[in-house]
């Protein structure tokens, strides 16, 4: 990446993400005297910011070419010409992820907050409530033999009903890109047990 | 000391050595943007407007004229689409900060900046460093300097010593290319030396 470091990927990290972060570090080592670099790199930051926060706008990509080449071609010093190298390599082998992000509002990694929701696959969730009783939010709606479900106004994403839904079930997944699916009917929501039928 | 010879636009030009390459086309009629650049102060190669094409070998490359030396058969090309392209991104970046700069309105006519390509950034400071250069250089006062540095980098007045110096002085306040300096003084004046106040 052009900055010495290493970090472990794989399809879980959300590479413009990944580019984002890199930026962000390179802004503090920056001197700031002069414009592609300084200048460059601050406008950098703020499209790759919108971009992970789905506020990507048609053109974006583009621009962040624009802004790269003026770095490389006219920075002062090696750092300044190297900034864009994180965004660069990225974009060379995941130009898709980016188009992800920026048209169809879709972290493909899953990953970028603001553009995943939760939400408990009806199909397998076993009402052992245990996601209910971590939610720090109280967000999850549920109870004994209910299928439960995320109030999605009341969710803060923060990741810790799909950590704690037990391996067995795996029934709180991460999307993005498409609509959460409207709640279950109330009729359907009760999981009715075998074992307590005989 | 011998003259050194080489071409700027196809246009044989001469030099002395020393000179870089920007006081080379100057002496010679030929125009080369520039923001940060002034004769009183040290090259500083910080806005890269002035940046030109060089041609060696079949091969090009692009250097800050300001700052780059002069050498016998150089070939220098102060426009092309490379560099137009560089010129009109710097522009765009610096109105971002001072879309009311009157130097940086002519140049973005001639290069097609749009001034509103980027959001307005709340400091109108270009950082030229020509206020600072000039009072370090010239005044050799130290009165203001840069702080903090990459993207957070800002000018700022030393108040100790502006308030002894710069009421008297305000030497530097014509060099400034936006009306950062300006606002930058008002505001150091009324929170650091308020007894000028009523002055001025
Ligand atoms: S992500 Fe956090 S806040 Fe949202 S439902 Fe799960 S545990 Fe609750
Ligand atoms: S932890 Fe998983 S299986 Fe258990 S109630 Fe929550 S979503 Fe359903
Ligand atoms: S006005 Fe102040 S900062 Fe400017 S040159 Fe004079 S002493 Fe320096
Ligand atoms: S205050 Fe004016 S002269 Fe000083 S660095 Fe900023 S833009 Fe340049
Ligand atoms: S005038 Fe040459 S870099 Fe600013």
């Amino acid at each position: 990446m052009g900055s010495g470091g290493m970090i472990v990927m794989d399809e879980d990290t959300c590479m413009p993400d990944v580019a984002r972060y890199f930026l962000d570090f390179l802004t503090d080592e920056s001197c700031g005297k002069c414009v592609p670099c300084r200048e460059g790199m601050r406008q950098m930051l703020k499209l790759l910011t919108n971009i992970t926060q789905g506020k990507g706008k048609e053109g974006d990509i583009e621009l962040l070419e624009e802004l790269a080449e003026t770095a490389q071609e006219a920075a002062l010093c090696a750092l300044g010409k190297s900034s864009p190298n994180p965004f660069l390599s990225t974009l060379k082998y995941f130009r898709d992820e980016y188009e992800a992000h920026v048209k169809e509002k879709r972290c493909p990694a899953l990953s970028c907050k603001e553009l995943i929701a939760y939400y408990i696959d009806p199909a397998k969730c076993n009402a052992c409530t245990t996601c209910g009783k971590k939610c720090p939010t109280g967000a999850i709606i549920g109870g004994k033999n209910l299928i439960h479900m995320i109030d999605q106004e009341k969710c803060t994403k923060c990741g810790t009903c799909f950590e704690v839904c037990p391996p067995k079930f795996r029934a709180v997944t991460k999307i993005s890109g498409v609509p959460v699916p409207p709640p279950l009917p109330e009729e359907a929501r009760t999981i009715v047990r075998e074992s307590k039928q005989k | 000391m011998s003259d050194i010879t080489f071409t700027i636009d196809g246009r044989e030009v001469s030099a002395t050595p020393g000179m870089t390459v920007l006081e080379a086309a100057r002496a010679a009629g030929i125009t080369i943007p520039t923001l940060c650049h002034h004769e009183k102060l040290e090259p500083y190669g910080g806005c890269r407007l002035c940046i030109v094409e060089l041609e060696a070998r079949g091969s090009t490359r692009l250097v800050v004229s300001c700052v780059y030396p002069v050498e016998k058969n150089l070939v220098v090309k102060t426009r092309s689409e490379k560099v137009d392209r560089i010129r009109k991104m710097i522009l765009q970046l610096l109105l971002a900060h001072a879309p009311d700069a009157f130097d940086l309105q002519d140049l973005a006519r001639q290069y097609g900046a749009d001034r509103d390509r980027f959001e307005k950034e709340p400091s109108f400071c270009v950082h030229c460093g020509l206020c600072v250069r000039y009072c370090n250089e010239v005044k050799k006062k130290n009165a203001i300097g840069f702080v903090d540095r990459g993207i957070r980098k800002e000018i700022s007045f030393i108040p100790q010593i502006a308030a002894k110096e710069c009421w008297s002085c305000k030497e530097c306040f014509p060099l400034c290319p936006t009306e950062a300096l300006q606002a930058a003084y008002v505001l150091a004046k009324a929170l650091a030396f308020p007894g000028d106040g009523a002055k001025g």
